[in-house]
């Protein structure tokens, strides 16, 4: 008998660090003589700084010193160089850094924090990405297109707030709409929300003599932070050390590089000193990037058959004050956006625009949970014009191999995935043909919603990871990775796909969960639901190695070929007699003769992984390949609506993925519903709000609003298995999935139930009866 | 994190609480009499109020009382809502100290701390208010006990350096039928929309509420208008809400408008529920 | 004697059923203090506003927030953080229903489910939600945790 892993649910292998409060995260390093940085954050949502006078606060008790945005004119940003780490000149939104104070304790510093008096010259401000998009909207960045981008793909628009501009022209629209019946138009309004992961961002900054560069962040991209540094401040890439621990939710909202670049200049400042900024909750909400917020207007066709025929989409991303990754997000929904069905004419303009709001950042599902909500609207009001299922609707439709992608990928059943198994199975546990409005009562009625969902990565063409197996003397394995562990387990399912390959006891795999970007393989970021993709291929390539170094050894050894051999339970064996034996441990770390004679030494199995065959978008088609393939789903939900004060409760929330294979049976279920839960809670309650100064009201968890516990749905959740064919075991990504189709399929519920069209988020009572009384007027 | 220093005192008495007040103050150090601590925890985190002393004043003996004494129900000004809870004198108290914040809070949250703090909403004070209790305070020179009416107008409101030291709450009140419900925006943990409490007392209903004004009341002219037995129910609670002692706050959590039309809603049902 | 403490100095504290002196400010909240000066970081800082619950810790057997209490406060009363826990049947169960993904929100958690297991052993689903509703999560769809609860509490899902 083998040892079986893949498929099992093995415990998390930090479970018990993190059930006895063991486990550390990047705050819980309690360094002496470490300094405190506290943030200066402007209250001006859009202004020239006029002055800064430190005078008063350089004199206050601990306080070391005191930068500015002057201190350090530097550029920083992952696709266009369009952000100062710390506010230079002008400032373009409520909250964004503008200095830092460095005192000896952090009560010290933040009581310095009062004494900077910074004089802003206010200049027009600008909400919402509508009207930052019309001509003679008040510029955020004056010269947006003389920015250095960091890409090749990325098209800023002179003389406007559009930081870029992806196109999608397939097929012929207006033959599209000549072969239309029914065509419905809409608009969809999204504001932004943030990642509230638990653990606020905070980092720690040294330098060593010898100009070493350490820093401690609490962050999903280690190798991004390097890379960063060494780009702005021009620092070779080697002399930069970024250490990760666990981190404490990420959600994307960690993937953005800020906290670092000041930390690093507030230690520079003070002689290399290490210096701790740490977020609190208000400046992880205002300070630091949050969810893009999106316009979206729909356009969509279907014959007399209810097959689709045209699409138009625009979509208007909401970035904030700087691009950032706003920019790959609005690429992700041009590139995705006929969700998962198939339209053979298809136009979009997906523009990211800045804004006096926060920049925004990924969040998980990047960008599909937004256009996926503008898009299943427009189909349940085709669905109700047309008099057809909407179920039955997105069946017709459903994508399928052979099909092509909006960006012209040809789609297969291994890439794309089975969406009509998903909704076959979506149909009976959502109880779909016992009715999706049924009246309890004179003021109570239940609805059903649903959505389907897609998603592919969207990483640069050269995305990579690695991976290191290590075998220990006593035949146990070390793994090692540069994959943070910020939350679902996937060092976990590593794990697993090692143990699976090595045909050994996972409890004998021990993995390294910190990251060291000077010890761990490169990993290209922690987002994406990538990891078990990009990295488990490279631990099946070291591991892979690690057993022909093991063959070859203990042929030599045992006088055979290493092709009679084969690995496991520790063990390398005679495939024809596996009781002729040897144990890896005696061979793991050199084979040493009776005569007291060694040969070989430690076996080190080491993997890589690059993406294969991606392409860059055309810029005038859209035509290429954005990622590897596609992970499929459909969502529902159930509600009990009460017509008279509109409030409702969510009984049930369905969700079903094509996860080509379940590797942890218990970590896909809490992974999968921790994303409807968060879908739930975007769509339900939170949201980012602004006053007319563009001021955030909603900056802390008492005004800011997650779901809290008892609240929840019944979950259901299963899956179809339609192996993706070059992926570990054939599994799809699945980490983000679960938020992608939440809010749509509640505002498809609701608006049934209210018998009103609900657009926007979030989908609080209040909006319900606005938007019935609107109509009554 | 406080960013600033502040001195602690725990004094065992009424007499040496006040007199450290009276003291610090002379020091210039602005002393705080401090209860739970939530609400001065974390505005000094950010700074809102600055004070250089608190005077805790959970060792205070009569602050921690809750027991009958006589018709009375008395609670300390220091016992916490989950004591309240817990012991249950007065069901309607419970229930609306149960929804403040959550249930961790509630163990450290005093009642004398939510009827004397700066947050607006003061959910527990809205029982009080509708069992005409009687409040004790505690000043350097003189002790006195006030009807809630006279010292709860929006807010309390105390001379300085007095210290509520308890609550008197009428026994007769405290099993009379009652209404409580709080309705927020939408996520239960959150600070009311309108929190509504009633009880009826000789056959009429009273009515007191937070959240739909930015100050809690008891609404008296409410009141009138919807003791109208006779009357059509809609018919009363549309006079009752002509009879508002401010306007309806307009916030994030909720457009005046709406609290019109959420505040009506609850009206009726409380009328329903307790006339029914 | 009033007890009072006018500056920085040593206070005694009762922490998982030792003694132990830490010097603190007046001003310093019991999070900072345990974490901060006496390296107990089980407990987290999520908000320090009172509103997430990350750095619950029991209060004579009460959860409180360790934010939303001053560590002089905590004088005279006995404190326990998640790292006087050792292999409590609830710690169990939250390694077995998979109550945690991220991890940071776990030792607030744990702390309210054993205050509520000790002080309600027999308590009913109601209670049970009254209590974990102090408690964020952000990983987890909260349905873990509550089953973790269920199983030490030998409720049966309604
Ligand atoms: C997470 C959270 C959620 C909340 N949600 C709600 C909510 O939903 N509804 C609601 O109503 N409130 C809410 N609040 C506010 C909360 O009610 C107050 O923080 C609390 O009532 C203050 O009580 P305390 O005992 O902690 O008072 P303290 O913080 O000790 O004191 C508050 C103020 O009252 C004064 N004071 C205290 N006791 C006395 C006394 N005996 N005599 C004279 N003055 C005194 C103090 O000097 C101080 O100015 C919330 C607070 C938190 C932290």
């Amino acid at each position: 008998m083998d040892y079986i892993s893949v498929g099992e649910s093995v415990p998390r292998k930090d479970a018990w660090e993190k059930a006895s409060g063991a486990a550390r995260y990047n705050s819980d390093r309690i360094q002496p003589g470490l300094l405190h940085g506290a943030l200066v954050t402007s209250t001006c949502a859009h202004g020239l700084i006029k002055s800064i006078d430190l005078g008063a606060a350089l004199t206050m008790p601990g306080v070391i010193n005191i930068i500015t945005g002057a201190d350090f004119p530097v550029l920083s940003g992952p696709v266009l160089e369009d952000h100062p780490p710390l506010a230079s000149g002008k400032v373009r939104y409520y909250g964004e850094p503008v200095a830092v104070v460095i005192a000896a304790t952090e009560a010290q510093a933040v009581a310095a924090v009062g004494a900077v008096n910074i004089e802003y010259e206010a200049l027009p401000i600008v909400t919402s990405p509508l009207d930052s998009f019309k001509p003679g909207a008040p510029l955020i960045h004056e010269r947006v297109d003389l920015y250095k981008r960091m890409v090749s793909d990325v098209y800023p628009e002179k003389d406007t707030n559009i930081a870029d501009h992806i196109k999608i022209r397939k097929g012929d629209l207006p033959k599209g709409w000549a072969a239309s019946h029914t065509i419905i138009e809409a608009e969809y309004d999204l504001p932004q929300a943030d990642h509230i992961a638990m653990e606020t961002r905070n980092v720690q900054a040294e330098i060593l003599p010898g100009d070493e560069v350490v820093i401690h962040s609490s962050s999903q991209t280690p190798f991004s932070i390097r890379k960063e540094i060494s780009s702005c401040f021009g620092i070779d890439l080697g002399k930069i050390t970024v250490h990760v621990p666990l981190v404490g939710g990420g959600f994307g909202g960690k993937a953005a590089v800020q906290l670092e670049l000041i930390a690093y200049m507030a230690s520079l400042s003070v002689g290399g000193r290490p210096v701790k900024i740490a977020n609190t909750r208000e400046q992880d909400i205002s300070t630091s990037p949050s969810q893009l917020g999106l316009h979206a207007r729909i356009k969509l066709g279907a014959d007399q058959s209810g097959r689709f025929t045209a699409l138009e989409a625009i979509f208007m991303v909401d970035s904030g004050a700087y691009c950032d990754i706003g920019s790959r997000m609005a690429k992700s929904m041009a590139m995705n956006c006929t969700g998962p069905y198939r339209i053979d004419n298809v136009w979009c303009d997906s523009y990211c625009i800045y804004t006096n709001h926060i920049y925004a950042t990924s969040f998980r599902g990047f960008g599909h949970l937004e256009f996926t909500f503008a898009l299943e609207r427009s189909l349940d009001k085709l669905a109700a014009q047309m008099q057809l299922d909407p179920l039955e609707l997105r069946r017709r439709n459903a994508l399928k191999a052979g099909d092509s992608s909006p960006t012209q990928v040809a789609l297969t059943t291994s890439n794309l995935g089975n969406l009509e198994a998903c909704l076959d199975k979506l149909k009976s546990l959502i109880n779909w043909d016992q009715g999706r409005y049924i009246s309890i009562d004179a003021n109570t009625v239940r609805s059903k919603g649903i959505s389907c969902l897609w998603k592919t990565s969207n990483s640069p063409t050269d995305a990579f990871s690695g991976a290191m197996v290590i075998i220990n003397p006593d035949g146990s394995i070390n793994l090692i990775v540069g994959a943070v562990e910020i939350g679902p387990g996937m060092l976990t399912t590593l794990a697993q796909i090692l143990a699976e390959k090595m045909k050994m006891d996972i409890n004998r795999i021990h993995v390294h969960m910190p990251v060291d970007t000077r010890v761990s393989p490169h990993h290209w970021k922690t987002v994406g639901s990538m990891t078990t993709y990009m990295v488990g291929k490279a631990v099946l390539e070291a591991a892979q190695d690690a057993i022909n170094q093991l063959l070859s050894l203990a042929a030599m050894v045992l006088k055979v070929s290493p092709s009679d051999l084969d690995v496991a339970r520790e063990r390398v064996y005679l495939k024809d007699n596996p009781d002729y034996y040897m144990d890896i441990a005696d061979i793991g770390h050199a084979y040493k003769y009776p005569d007291g004679n060694s040969v070989g030494g430690q076996v080190i199995g080491r993997g890589s992984f690059v993406m294969r065959h991606l392409t860059p978008l055309d810029p005038n088609t859209g035509r290429g390949r954005p990622g590897p393939a596609w992970t499929v789903g459909a969502q529902a939900v159930e509600v009990e609506y009460n017509r008279r004060d509109h409030s409702y409760k969510i009984l049930k929330a369905v969700t079903v993925l094509d996860a080509g294979k379940v590797i942890n049976p218990k970590h896909a279920r809490g992974v999968i519903t921790g994303g409807v839960s968060m879908g739930l809670g975007v769509a339900t309650r939170e949201e980012i709000i602004y006053d007319e100064q563009g001021q955030i009201g909603t900056s802390s968890l008492r005004t800011y609003k997650v779901l809290h516990c008892g609240q929840q749905p019944e979950y259901v959740v299963d899956y179809v298995e339609t192996p993706l064919l070059d992926s570990p075991y054939g599994a799809r990504p699945i980490g983000e999935h679960g938020i992608i189709g939440m809010p749509a399929a509640l505002a498809n519920s609701l608006s049934l139930a209210a018998g009103i069209e609900l657009d926007q988020l979030p989908l609080t009572p209040e909006l319900i009866w606005k938007r019935l009384e609107e109509e009554k007027r | 994190m406080i960013p600033f220093d502040f001195e602690y005192y725990q004094p065992a008495s009424i007499a040496e609480a006040v007199q450290l007040y009276n003291d610090l103050q002379q020091n210039g150090k602005a002393p705080m009499y401090y209860g739970g601590g939530t609400e001065i925890i974390t505005m000094a985190r950010n700074s809102s109020i600055k004070t250089q002393a608190v005077i805790d004043i959970k060792q205070i003996p009569e602050c921690q009382q809750l027991e009958t004494k006589g018709q009375s129900l008395i609670i300390g000004a220091a016992v916490t809502l989950t004591a309240i809870a817990e012991a249950n004198p007065f069901p309607l108290l419970t229930q609306a100290g149960s929804r403040v914040a959550d249930h961790s809070v509630q163990n450290k949250i005093t009642l004398g701390g939510n009827v004397c703090g700066t947050i607006i909403y003061h959910e527990a004070v809205l029982p009080l208010l509708l069992a005409d209790s009687e409040v004790c305070i505690s000043g350097i020179n003189e002790s006195r006990t006030e009807s809630i009416h006279t010292v709860f107008d929006q807010q309390m409101r105390l001379n300085n350096g007095e210290l509520v030291v308890q609550f008197k709450i009428p026994l007769e009140y405290t099993s009379l039928p009652h209404w409580h419900v709080k309705k927020t925006k939408l996520e239960k943990i959150d600070y009311p929309l309108i929190t509504l409490c009633a009880l009826k007392k000789d056959g009429a209903i009273r009515i007191a509420l937070s959240g739909a004004c930015s100050f809690p009341f008891r609404g008296r002219a409410m009141e009138k208008a919807l003791n109208q037995p006779g009357e059509d129910l809609s018919k009363r609670v549309a006079q009752a809400l002509q009879q508002l002692p401010g306007p309806l706050q307009d916030t994030v959590a909720g457009s005046s408008n709406y609290r019109r039309f959420v505040l009506g809603n609850l009206l009726e049902d409380a009328i329903d529920g307790l006339e029914g | 004697m009033m007890f009072q403490m006018q500056q920085i100095g040593p206070i005694q504290l009762d922490i998982n059923g030792a003694k132990i002196s830490a010097v603190v400010r007046p001003a310093d909240t019991l999070l900072y203090a345990l974490r901060e000066v006496l390296g107990l970081t089980a407990a987290k800082p999520g908000c320090e506003n009172g509103d997430c619950g990350s750095c619950t810790v029991l209060v004579d057997g009460l959860p409180v927030k360790s934010c939303l209490m001053l560590a002089v406060e905590a004088v005279g009363h006995k404190i326990t953080t998640l790292e006087g826990l050792q292999d409590a049947p609830i710690q169990k169960a939250f390694v077995e229903h998979r109550a945690f993904q991220c991890g940071y929100c776990t030792p607030g958690f744990i702390m309210t489910c054993q205050g509520l297991i000790e002080k309600h052993p027999d308590a009913d689903e109601d209670t049970m939600f009254t209590w974990l509703e102090s408690n964020i999560c952000r990983c987890t769809s909260y349905e873990e945790i509550t089953g973790a609860v269920r199983s030490v509490l030998n409720i049966t899902p309604e």
